[in-house]
């Protein structure tokens, strides 16, 4: 059992590096994966909901043809991709700490935060093509239900870039008193945004390609 | 066998660290390939359950690649298994709720 330094804003939540002899985990990763637990639940309802207007709908899109016609594939499929290599760059700058270095860290989670704007961007180009066209949430069941899901998830991305920032910025602050500790909080900042990856796997092809 | 190779992974040094990396690797390619898959099913135009069907399996194949791999379920904790199969069964239900209001106006 190494001693580890506590930052006097810590000293009141315990295991947050040795695990809790009841959990086997440390605090924040279990409190992490009971947020994510909620987040299956609201992602879920809505999810839930675009399944029974769907399925009473007696066309789907309303204005007939295919989503894959009305959204634009070729640039959510761009998204997608984004989105899995921001995943993997994420992967590894917790990697990068775990192998003591804080500089490979700054790199991944720079790309990571940029491949997020880059989402970010893609997805307000498509927006505005909607927009353009006179496509708002209140045009139609299927435009309601593809800007909720498509915005809350966007809303979670900025989430995942607040977080990641902090984190790049001066939450690296920690990582000289505390590289554990640290690195446990890249790592929860990680199984967040490999959730956000994973909401949008299931939203691309439910969205644009059926 | 692969629980056990991954907490060692945990557990190792830098260097020893170092050698797992590839995993995450293939992962990454893998969900890729796995998107232009599923974006390729899409032009063939199957009838709607079979395309639904396809591209529900992909999705999942991918995302528990995310989940087992990048959030390293494959080598958690019980207690994070025990918080996910009620998740899994509280979201089943959720999923089901429509249904039941369905039956209920195709009696009337």
């Amino acid at each position: 059992m190494s001693v580890h330094a506590v930052h006097p804003a810590d000293a009141a939540i315990p295991h947050t590096v040795e695990p809790h002899p009841v959990t086997g985990i440390p605090n924040p990763k279990f409190g992490i994966w009971l947020f994510l637990a909620s987040e299956v639940m609201l992602f879920g309802a809505l999810f839930s909901s675009y399944v029974l207007i769907r399925t009473q709908a007696p066309h789907w899109p309303p204005e007939g043809g295919l989503s894959s016609e009305i959204l634009n594939v070729p640039l959510a499929t761009l998204n997608t991709a984004v989105l899995i290599t921001s995943s993997i760059t994420m992967v590894l700058a917790w990697a990068s700490c775990k192998m003591g270095r804080i500089d490979r860290f700054r790199l991944w989670m720079g790309c990571t935060i940029g491949l997020a704007f880059v989402f970010l961007i893609i997805k307000y180009f498509e927006y505005t093509d909607k927009f353009h066209h006179g496509h708002f949430p209140a045009f139609n069941n299927f435009y309601a239900v593809y800007f909720t899901l498509t915005g809350l998830h966007g809303l979670h991305v900025i989430g995942g870039i607040i977080v990641n920032t902090f984190l790049l910025t001066i939450g690296t602050r920690l990582w000289k008193t505390d590289p554990e500790q640290f690195t446990n909080r890249v790592e929860n900042a990680g199984l967040y945004w490999h959730f956000v990856d994973l909401v949008w796997i299931f939203l691309f092809p439910s969205l644009y390609l059926l | 066998m692969a629980t056990r190779l991954a907490e060692t992974a945990e557990h190792s040094s830098p260097e020893e660290f170092k050698k797992h990396l590839g995993k995450y690797y293939v992962v990454f390619v893998a969900l890729l390939c796995l998107t232009a898959i599923t974006v390729g099913v899409s032009y063939l135009r199957l009838n709607r359950p079979l395309a639904i069907t396809v591209a529900l399996i992909i999705a999942t194949v991918k995302a528990g690649m995310v989940a087992g791999v990048f959030m390293h379920l494959i080598s958690e904790k019980k207690v994070i298994f025990a918080v996910l199969i009620l998740t899994a069964a509280f979201f089943l239900l959720v999923l089901l709720l429509p249904s039941f209001t369905t039956f209920e106006s195709s009696a009337v």
